[in-house]
């Protein structure tokens, strides 16, 4: 439909799309409003005007849309065949500690244990630390995740002080001269203070035990969650200090797009995304494959 | 004029009880506040289409910023405009505040609710369905993490309070330790777990010998299956589902979905519902902050009645859908 009109049709349609993406009001909204701008009664090629929207997202992601803090982007994430690695933060002194957090059932166990066997693979001695000393079952989880992958794991009593357990995860680590240690959490509301501390008190823990731990904190996010995915993204990243995220379920029909005005309002850059249940479905987060996704 | 839903307790949040749904009279007042602010214009020109149409644009960015399906907040939003053009709010003193009143009213009873009277709650029973005598089957579904297996734990708790035996059946064969975490909290509250080993049996299967197992016992009331978590787009693992519908038959399907989610649950519900008509759903961890706009749009494509909210981690974290609540709660803030 080369040479049509852009009307105020049309540019509802857009906003539908973008709504869809669960990106939010408020990017949807810039954007539309950028369209209406630019292109508002000329004639235009609609899937042209689309490519424009998908070049904007994709520099809102890279974070070369200017957000202005800065966190920059490491290298290999535009490449072929991204290094998976690449996109962790290493501690070249010792172990390096990833801390991993998020909301009840996001996916935080399954995706540690990705990561792990990711690692594993690679050659990297992981060890794992059970943190969820509160969830039934929840050590049960991820103790059969390590059996599975063959590394070690560290687990405490229920209900005991989940800081104890990342303390020790730490001591083991380094005992075993590991590369990397991963700690899992229980989940947790963000609104909940007194869990929100205890992940502050986790940091501070094996911060003492391992110089500049946790070196990686992924916030994991589920690719179905709406807008609290933002409220999400503020709060745990007072508490925990968030590098990262790990968008989990994009196998599924959502598409994820809350971490759009996420990296727009807070510059938490999309590390990886989880694509299944099993140990191999973990894969670096793609800016432009993932816009391609949304389908604008 | 219509009535605010009456306040709900809040308390802080902890591991040790069940917090509370945030107060929704105050957050529906702060909305209604924001909006007859916005329209006030209203009030004092003359109310025209063209005047209610802007008032609706609040509303609809209300209704999306909740999480409300786009469609669903368009249609939404397009009703109300039309009643709201009507004869009543052209002749009433204030009509900004006929408008919000229709909002409220439309929303409220959209979710299933009368909003000229506040909300009387049927027992835990009575939502299920809970059969006169025999056994009563609950089939429990849902996506990967909605909270489905803790709901189980939450409704056996309620149920066995009210003195309905019930019996928990560990269907989900693939998550690790799902079976593990079953049998934990059915511990927990004192109700018999039924499981196989996922080795030699099948979803089906353990379905099928579970309600065997709950007939040969005599004294269970109500059976409960756990189903694992499925994505709506997975067509084998939606067949299976199927397969637990056709063959076990239960007597009533819920799905449990997570408050949190944002425009996908239009698809997920649809594709439950399309895979084995569902009776009830339940809308979880609605303890944090999110306004929930998925229970409008779970509603508004699939019909299917809200019965529960889960309102923290703990097995007593589990109460009755109030439709008046939901409402001030989407449009709140
Ligand atoms: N389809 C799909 N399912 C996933 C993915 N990641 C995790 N899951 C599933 O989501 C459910 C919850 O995963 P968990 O790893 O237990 O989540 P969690 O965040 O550790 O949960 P809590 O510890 O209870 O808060 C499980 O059924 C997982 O198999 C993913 O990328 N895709
Ligand atoms: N805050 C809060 N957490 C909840 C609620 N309901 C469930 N959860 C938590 O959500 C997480 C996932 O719950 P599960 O019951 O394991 O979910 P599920 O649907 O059985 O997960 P799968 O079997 O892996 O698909 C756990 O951490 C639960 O404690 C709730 O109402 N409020
Ligand atoms: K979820
Ligand atoms: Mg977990
Ligand atoms: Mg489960």
């Amino acid at each position: 439909r080369a040479g049509t009109i852009l009307d105020e049709e049309m540019l509802e349609e857009f906003e539908g799309r973008l709504i869809r993406s669960d990106m939010g009001v408020e990017a949807a909204d810039e954007i539309v409003a950028e369209l209406r701008k630019k292109f508002l009664g000329r004639t235009v090629d609609p899937p042209a005007v689309a490519e424009t929207v998908n070049a904007k997202l994709r520099d809102l992601l890279t974070g070369s849309a200017g957000t202005g803090t800065g966190l920059a982007e490491p290298a290999g994430v535009e490449e072929e065949n991204p290094d998976p690695l690449a996109r962790l933060t290493v501690n070249p002194l010792g172990p390096t500690v990833v801390l991993v957090s998020g909301v009840n059932g996001v996916g935080k166990t399954t995706s540690i244990a990705k990561l792990a066997k990711l690692l594993t693979d690679a050659g990297r001695t992981v060890v794992l630390a059970a943190g969820d000393t509160f969830r039934a079952a929840a050590v049960e989880q991820l103790t059969t995740w390590a059996g599975r992958i063959g590394c070690e794991i560290v687990t405490g009593e229920m209900n005991s002080d989940p800081a104890s357990v990342a303390h020790r995860g730490a001591v083991r680590a380094k005992e075993l001269g590991a590369d990397v240690l991963i700690l899992d959490t229980a989940g947790r509301l963000q609104t909940q203070t007194n869990l929100m501390n205890e992940l502050a008190k986790i940091r501070r823990v094996v911060g003492k035990q391992i110089e500049g731990a946790p070196h990686e904190s992924l916030l994991v996010i589920d690719a179905t969650t709406g807008q609290n995915g933002l409220s999400q993204a503020e709060k745990f990243s007072e508490a925990a200090g968030c590098t990262g995220i790990l968008l989990s379920k994009l196998d599924g029909s959502a598409k994820g797009g809350v971490v759009i005005p996420i990296r727009r309002r807070m510059n938490i850059p999309v590390k990886f995304v989880g694509l299944g249940e099993g140990l191999d479905d973990l894969a670096v987060f793609e800016p432009a494959k993932f816009v391609r996704a949304l389908e604008i | 004029m219509f009535r605010f839903p009456p306040p709900s307790r809040s308390a802080p949040a902890t591991r040790g009880g069940p917090s509370r749904v945030p107060p929704s009279a105050a957050l529906f007042e702060s909305f209604s506040e924001r909006l007859q602010k916005a329209m006030s214009f209203i009030d004092r020109g003359r109310l025209t289409e063209a005047t209610v149409r802007e008032g609706m644009k609040q509303v609809r960015q209300a209704l999306l910023e909740a999480d409300v399906a786009y469609d669903v907040a368009r249609d939404f939003t397009k009703r109300v405009s039309e009643q709201a053009v009507g004869d009543r709010v052209l002749k009433s003193l204030k009509p900004s505040e006929q408008i919000v009143g229709i909002v409220y009213r439309e929303l409220v009873a959209l979710m299933g609710g009368d909003p000229d009277s506040e909300f009387q709650p049927s027992s835990v029973a009575a939502q299920i369905g809970v059969k006169r005598d025999g056994v009563t089957v609950l089939m429990m579904c849902g996506l990967q993490g909605a909270g489905k297996t803790t709901t189980c734990g939450k409704l056996a708790r309620a149920l066995k309070k009210d003195g309905f035996a019930p019996l928990l059946v560990a269907a989900d064969l693939q998550r690790p330790a799902a079976i593990e975490q079953l049998k934990t909290l059915g511990e927990q509250v004192g109700v018999p777990v039924y499981t196989e080993d996922p080795a030699n049996s099948t979803p089906v299967k353990v379905c099928q010998n579970g309600v065997k197992e709950a007939q040969r016992r005599g004294d269970v009331r109500v059976v409960i299956l756990d189903t694992a978590g499925r994505l709506g787009v997975d067509e084998d693992l939606m067949r299976e589902l199927s397969a637990i519908d056709r063959k076990v038959g239960p007597d009533a399907a819920f799905l449990v979905a997570d408050a949190m989610t944002g425009q996908d649950a239009v698809n997920s519900a649809k594709a439950f519902n399309e895979a084995l008509e569902l009776d009830g759903v339940v809308l979880t961890k609605m303890d944090g902050d999110t306004r929930g706009g998925a229970a409008l749009s779970i509603k508004a494509v699939t019909g299917v009645p809200l019965k529960f909210v889960g309102t923290g981690e703990t097995l007593d974290g589990l109460e009755a859908f109030h439709p008046d609540r939901m409402a001030g709660r989407i449009l709140g803030g």
